[in-house]
């Protein structure tokens, strides 16, 4: 496969630009994202998830635009759209047949200028969220399980540990006056990474860029602080009742290395993951799903949001499994570490490691083979590693990870410096089928 | 942590140049039609292989329809669909997982009422191995005692996990009020039944259901169209019967009456589930609905979104959607909201419905629905697995890339009139449904709106 060259430019007011665009002959089909160096962990105590609360704000009008108008543009575009809130940053993107790309670098560039942030859309927007909130997490079972539940067993700082969906009563104090504070603060565009991916003409596209972009004022970036907090100094553990859950879940988390300046012991992480639950060869699903039936479902990975390399230091290596009564969590987490022992000592065998390399390649080729996810992957990579070109030389640096690496990484995931967190069904009145 | 001096808000919404204009659209490019072979082999499968994308993978979905009259025929199935890819003679579980993994890929098996779906993928070099798979399972899966018996034990675990899902048991409330003990119900399978399945019922349904004829495998991606085809049928050439895979009954039309209430102990938010009779996408009226579909709740800039999301913040998410079987297409309405505005949210969505009919999208709904429809298509199949899976969902109703490659202009074509005649299939009378929620709560307010049956 021939990698699509990356160019870049970064504005007089700071604003960083990726433009990745096709061969020619692909779909006429264009990418953009902004992603804003800020996330759940930069928000101030007593106002949980203020950032994705104010990640709604940003849809909601600009100097230019009314409520409802953003949606309309881009979708009556031919396009569509979305945003969302991690641990270290924001994102914001549109997908558009190419004959709108000035349009969403018109819609990206107003909100970046000028947004409208209103009491009104303010309440409307939290009561958006609460519902957000009740369809993911209070009203499903295992709801927030485990990427809400686990950092307050294993980090010690409220940026690591809060939740960054925000307990309710903080949404709701949340003021119009937060969320210019919040904005002066955070979405300057030098604070902002800008990815163009897809069916467009470099220096069209660079002359666009500098037509909607060049006249957001700069504005100065506060150094960002590192989040950074020592390893637990033994095991912690927690208890969590789901009102909703059949069945017994546990997770376990551990510290990674640094992503951005140990990349190479992070990755043996990620590969580490693959050998213990990816796929019905990988060694957790042999041995617990299928030879001694302890659990229903087992994962293992790095990152709480779901992805590796979604956040700066610290990051968590986890695993999650839901198990029956009788298996127990002890013998579960027996299990977990006795094969982590056994990777420690011997590593995983070149068959296994050739294996995990292949199914990473290809599942990268399958997400960067949509434009959305190339397009967010390219800005995260350039915002959080200061290198979007990372992304095609994963494959490369995975296939470099040797079984000393791996069993290296199995070894430092340390049962005294891990965070134990149980979910147990609450289930007095558990009706879970209503009166089905 | 955030600045001490800030700007107000209203000093930030506003600049010395004030508003600036939308800037127009340029000149629309077209895409390239994928180069596409589309033929039956002689053992009646349908296979579809298409050239498309940048990257070196390919795609592939086997469809095999796999309806049964049977009482335990879904559990059976269920059993099927997660041991068929554990074992033949020259495989065990272990290594059909290490074969795939060394290509970069991967297979997996879902069964519902209508068919069993087969997909996956590997790296495009891989194909053989892939397919080599893929019949392995096909003509030769032996169901071991041992595997079935621990997916059977592993299948009523799941099976409790996910009927305390809300949107599971809204969506099997939803499917026995609208069609009673329709084979076409029983989605998930009961565990009691699943309990029962031996490994002969297993390989007996094997025998005699997993049929190629009639049945549609889609390959999408860095591949040769004819040198595809060519592979599949070498590597399926064992696969073979003179039966033809079972189709699901047709199905009753849905009919407007009264919601159901159903009771979810503990719920504090509830599951909004309405429903009517729509059109197959086979229909000529098929785009002008499609429009109105996206006016009335089908996207984020509808008229349904805008008001209980967007006006009211009643939910996250309202969604107007259609399903399609092969005999015919329904109209789903869905929405999750907070106990406290169930039923503020229930009478809204019946204004919308009531409103789309007394007043029909407008010349400018109308278009920006059009291109909606027609740039989301675009972006949706431009990937490899979009593509993929829109073949596959096209080549069960006896459609193919020619349908899809002229589908943008039949959107094109669609005049208001048409959209306007559509909106009958919006009719409040047209609908029927389920709520899903705490009847201590919402019940009162829902009886006093009426049309709401309670426990």
């Amino acid at each position: 496969m021939v990698e699509p060259q990356l160019h870049r430019v970064t504005l007089p007011n700071g604003l960083r630009v990726v433009l990745a665009p096709n061969a020619p002959g692909g779909p006429p089909v264009v990418g953009l994202s902004v992603h804003y160096d800020v996330g759940f962990r930069s928000e101030p105590e007593g106002r949980t998830g203020f950032a994705h609360l104010f990640e709604h704000l940003m849809f909601q009008g600009s100097e230019s635009l009314e409520k409802l108008a953003h949606f309309r543009h881009v979708q009556g575009s031919g396009g569509i759209f979305n945003g969302s809130t991690h641990q270290d940053y924001t994102d914001y993107f549109q997908v558009l047949p190419s004959n709108a790309l000035e349009r969403g670098l018109f819609l990206e560039a107003d909100r970046m200028r000028a947004p409208k942030l209103t009491e009104e859309n303010l309440r409307n927007q939290v009561d958006v969220v609460k519902e957000e909130i009740r369809l993911n997490v209070l009203n499903r079972p295992y709801g927030g399980f485990p990427w809400i539940l686990l950092p307050p067993v294993l980090y010690s700082t409220f940026a690591n540990a809060h939740n960054g969906y925000g307990d309710f009563t903080d949404l709701e104090r949340a003021t119009v006056d937060d969320c210019a504070a919040f904005f002066d603060t955070f979405y300057a565009p030098g604070n902002a990474v800008l990815t163009l991916t897809g069916d467009f003409d470099v220096d069209q596209a660079t002359e666009l860029v500098h037509k909607h972009f060049g006249d957001v004022p700069g504005r100065s970036v506060t150094e960002r602080p590192s989040f950074g907090e020592p390893f637990p100094a033994q095991q912690l553990h927690d208890h969590h009742p789901d009102p909703h859950a059949p069945l017994p879940a546990v997770a376990l988390g551990y510290r990674l290395p640094d992503p951005v300046h140990e990349l190479d012991g992070y990755l043996a992480n990620v590969v580490l993951a693959s050998v213990l639950s990816d796929g019905d060869s990988s060694r957790l699903q042999q041995r617990m799903v299928h030879r001694d039936s302890l659990v229903v479902d087992i994962q293992a990975g790095c990152g709480l949001m779901g992805a590796p390399l979604d956040a700066r230091d610290p990051d968590t290596f986890t695993v999650t499994a839901i198990h029956t009564p009788e298996a127990g969590s002890e013998r579960v987490i027996g299990a977990v570490d006795e094969e982590l022992d056994r990777l420690a000592s011997e590593g995983p065998d070149a068959d296994e490691l050739a294996r995990v390399t292949a199914r990473w390649s290809a599942g990268l080729h399958r997400e960067h083979d949509r434009l959305v996810s190339r397009t967010l992957d390219l800005g995260s990579a350039e915002l959080i590693h200061g290198r979007a070109e990372l992304i095609s030389e994963l494959p490369g640096r995975v296939d470099g990870i040797t079984t000393q690496d791996v069993a290296a990484a199995a070894k430092a995931l340390r049962p005294d410096a891990r965070a134990v967190l149980e979910l147990e069904p609450a289930s007095e009145t558990n009706t879970a089928g209503g009166t089905a | 942590m955030t600045r001490a001096t800030h700007r107000s808000a209203e000093e930030i919404g506003r600049t010395e140049f004030g508003p600036r204009p939308l800037p127009p659209l340029d000149t629309p490019r077209s895409g390239q039609s994928p180069e596409t072979v589309d033929t039956v082999l002689a053992n009646g499968l349908r296979v579809v292989a298409a050239r498309h994308g940048a990257v070196p993978m390919v795609e592939m979905r086997l469809r095999i329809p796999f309806a049964g009259q049977d009482t335990l025929h879904p559990a059976k199935a269920e059993v099927l669909a997660e041991t068929l890819l554990t074992g033949t003679e020259s495989r065990d579980r272990v290594r059909v997982d290490t074969d795939l993994a060394a290509v970069g890929g991967e297979l997996h098996a879902v069964v519902d009422p209508e068919r069993l779906s087969i997909s996956g993928e590997s790296l495009a070099s891989g194909t053989d191995t892939l397919l080599d798979v893929l019949a392995d399972a096909l003509t030769g899966a032996v169901y071991r005692d041992d595997e079935v018996a621990g997916e059977r034990d592993r299948l009523v675990e799941r099976i409790a996990v996910a009927r305390s899902q809300p949107r599971t048991i809204a969506r099997e409330e939803l499917q026995r009020h609208r069609y009673g003990d329709h084979p076409f119900v029983r989605e998930v399978p009961e565990a009691a039944d699943v309990a029962r399945v031996t490994a002969e019922d297993v390989r007996e349904l094997h025998r005699r259901s997993v049929l190629p004829r009639g049945a549609t495998l889609v390959l999408v991606g860095d591949i040769d169209p004819e040198r595809a085809v060519a592979d599949v049928a070498r590597a399926l050439s064992g696969w073979y019967s003179d039966e033809s895979a079972r189709e699901l009954p047709e199905l009753p039309a849905v009919r407007g009456g009264d919601l159901r209430l159903v009771h979810r102990e503990g719920a504090v938010q509830s599951q909004l589930r309405l429903s009517s009779q729509g059109l197959p996408r086979t229909d000529s009226r098929y785009p002008a609905l499609q429009i109105a579909n996206l006016a009335f709740g089908g996207y984020f800039s509808s008229r349904l979104v805008e008001n209980i999301r967007e006006d009211k913040g009643y939910t996250y998410g309202a969604h107007s959607t259609f399903e399609f079987t092969s005999s015919g297409g329904t109209i789903m309405v869905d929405a999750d909201t907070a106990s406290e505005v169930t039923a503020a949210a229930l009478l809204e969505t019946r204004y919308e419905l009531g409103k789309l009919v007394a007043v029909p999208p407008t010349d400018s709904e109308v278009e920006s629905a059009r291109q909606y429809a027609i740039g989301s298509l675009l972006t949706s199949v431009s990937s490899q697995s979009g593509l993929a899976s829109m073949l596959s969902a096209l080549a069960a109703l006896g459609l193919g890339q020619e349908w899809l490659s002229a589908h943008p202009d039949r959107l094109r074509a669609v005049t208001r009139e048409e959209v306007v005649e559509a909106t009958r299939y919006y009719a409040p009378t047209a609908f029927t449904g389920v709520i899903v929620g705490d009847a201590d709560k919402i019940g009162e307010p829902l009886r006093s709106l009426g049309g709401v049956a309670l426990p």
